[in-house]
């Protein structure tokens, strides 16, 4: 069998290529780069902004239903809590196709890509669509899952079926051990920052190495989530034990991953090798994610902390933050706004009294939802107002007035950066600076 | 017989569709298309003209309008080095037919010419022809019923009357 990355074996399969019954030497999911397929979809994600709204007509004018209902799955997050007329209509219609369809649908329980996983729908080796520019983030998984538009999605609810280009894979290798003060988040802006938001080029990135193996599965989700930003169709991490056991935790089903690699000797598009050991916190200066530089050199002043999103408000996220918030206040005059992605994530936080130490820090606790990452909502960044943020996306006008200045950062820099009033290293108050 | 626009390397989505454009409908947004780089563009264009250029065609956001304001304008296709991989799949979705050379350097701005995305050639008004790479087969029956809602849509009526 000639060695296949990892994206090769997963669309090799969904497109109906790995022959059981082929003779052993040319048995396997021989697919090319380059190569046009079509690929039947284990899984399609629809949310309340792109979903029903959009779909709905499409499949209408087709004549269709769903080509399979249990394979759907509808979570509501761009316009919860519905603070606006037209978010509070969008909810109503989701939720009354959500009824008359039959799929599984989360409700105000947090931000698709982490609700997903958490509730166990993802598994490595499925091939997988949503409809969100951040479905990478299912890459984490080992999952092939990829974002399209309304129209693709329209047409793979009424088929099943997609068909894509078979990408090549550059492969990006981070080898020693993230130090304390660092997060996935600052391995991704520094990525950003060195490849460009092209650097993808709709290739299947994959992440590797001994920095990853170490990372928790919600960090390696930070990793997959902005191979957006990179511009690459998915990124992939394959799938080991601590992949496995949080599905099972989930009460997901992790069935046979322990093939799903890229083989040595498979034909790269390219190869990257990074250190973590020597990374030191980055930021993303207005307006892009690749103008990324380390916090310790950017020195703005900010008014609004915002630790939210995908990107940046999971548990592990949360988690961080509050090390540094512990004991301490954001500096006068600044605003800590917390959105936890998902309503598990924050009863977690609460059990385990992180929810606590955002109260006491003065913290405005917002709804499991994507908020003003999105921009759709009442709380919107006003005019000439400083941001730091732990999102994906720094565009002009995306989270507010387009005069507003959005710095990223970790979730980590993000909550220094309140205490001190300024962008900071958040090493400095870790004293391992 | 069309003419030949010719284009460089990375012309991207805001390049075709201006995003200050975006809210007026995509007559209004089709009427800026290419301005940036050929300010008379969307006024001398005419339905079955060619666009020909260079690599990553199409790069940038992943607004299905840079393709639609192609389609609106009667582009019979483009023909390049490369396509940027959300506008390559955004073009077959709408039925733009999209072809990758690997050779372009013959064709020349203002050529006659017709696309023949079937056969995978660029046929020059003087006789020769570029050659083009083919259309999988799943590409072009999506571009031949116009993209992918009427592809769709004749294949579940012909699914209904068997
Ligand atoms: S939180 Fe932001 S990046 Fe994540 S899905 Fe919502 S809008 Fe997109």
């Amino acid at each position: 069998m000639p060695a296949t990355t990892l994206a090769q074996k997963i669309i090799g399969r969904a497109a109906g290529r790995s022959a059981p019954s082929a003779p052993s030497a040319v048995a396997g999911p021989v697919v090319t780069p380059g190569e046009v397929v079509t690929a039947r979809v284990d899984l399609a994600m629809i949310h309340d902004s792109g979903g029903p709204r959009r779909v709905e007509p499409i499949l209408r004018e087709l004549g269709v239903g769903l080509w399979d209902r249990d394979r759907v799955v509808l979570i509501s997050d761009h316009f919860v809590p519905g603070d606006t007329e037209e978010g509070a209509g969008i909810l109503a219609l989701t939720r009354a196709w959500a009824a008359e369809n039959g799929v599984a649908f989360h409700d105000g329980e947090g931000i698709c890509h982490v609700v997903l996983p958490e509730r166990g729908h993802l598994a490595p080796g499925m091939f997988v669509v949503g409809g969100d520019s951040h479905s990478p983030t299912g890459g984490a998984f080992g999952a092939y899952m990829f974002g399209i538009g309304a129209t693709e999605m329209a047409g793979v609810l009424a088929t099943g079926e997609i068909w894509l280009r078979v990408p090549g894979t550059i492969l990006i290798e981070w080898q020693g051990r993230l130090g304390p003060g660092l997060m996935a988040k600052d391995m991704m802006l520094a990525l950003c920052g060195r490849l460009g938001m092209d650097g993808g080029q709709y290739q299947a990135v994959e992440y590797t190495g001994p920095a990853i193996a170490a990372l928790t599965m919600q960090e390696r989700m930070t990793l997959s989530n902005m191979a957006a930003e990179l511009g690459a169709q998915v990124g992939l991490i394959a799938p080991d034990r601590v992949t496995a056991a949080y599905i099972e935790a989930a009460g997901g089903q992790p069935g046979a991953w322990q093939g799903l690699v890229t083989d040595p000797g498979a034909a790269l598009a390219a190869h990257h090798r990074f250190d973590a050991s020597s990374l030191a916190p980055q930021v993303a200066a207005p307006h892009s994610p690749a103008n990324a530089g380390p916090a310790c050199e950017a020195g703005a002043a900010v008014d609004v902390a915002y630790i939210g999103a995908c990107t940046g408000a999971k548990y592990a996220d949360l988690a961080a933050a509050a090390g540094i918030l512990q004991g301490r206040r954001p500096a006068p005059g600044i605003t800590l706004l917390v959105a936890p992605a998902s309503r598990r994530d924050q009863d977690r936080a609460a059990r385990e009294g992180i929810m606590g130490v955002f109260e006491a820090a003065g913290a405005r606790i917002l709804p499991n939802a994507c908020g003003i990452c999105a921009g759709y909502g009442a709380d919107r960044l006003e005019a000439g107002i400083t941001c730091i943020s732990s999102t994906a996306r720094n565009f002009k006008g995306r989270m507010g007035d387009p005069s507003a200045q959005v710095w990223l950062g970790s979730p980590l820099t993000v909550a220094a950066s309140a205490v001190a009033g300024r962008i900071t290293d958040p090493r400095e108050m870790m004293g391992a600076a | 017989m069309g003419r030949i626009f010719r284009l460089g390397d990375d012309i991207d989505t805001d390049q075709l569709a201006p995003g200050r454009y975006m809210r007026g409908g995509i007559a209004a947004l089709a009427a800026h298309c290419l301005e940036t780089v050929r300010p008379d563009f969307a006024r001398i264009v005419q339905p079955g003209d060619i666009l020909v250029a260079g690599r990553n065609f199409g790069m940038g956001s992943s607004r299905e309008q840079a393709a639609e304001a192609l389609r609106y304008l009667g582009l019979a296709g483009v023909v390049a080095l490369s396509f940027a991989g959300i506008f390559y799949r955004n073009a077959i979705n709408l039925g733009l037919p999209v072809l990758t050379a690997s050779d372009v350097a013959a064709v020349e701005d203002g050529a006659a010419a017709t696309l023949d995305p079937v056969a995978g050639a660029l046929r020059l008004a003087g006789g020769a022809a570029i050659v083009l790479d083919p259309l999988p087969e799943n590409l072009r029956a999506i571009i031949d019923a116009g993209g992918l809602v009427p592809f769709l849509k004749a294949r579940f009526a012909s699914a209904a009357t068997p």
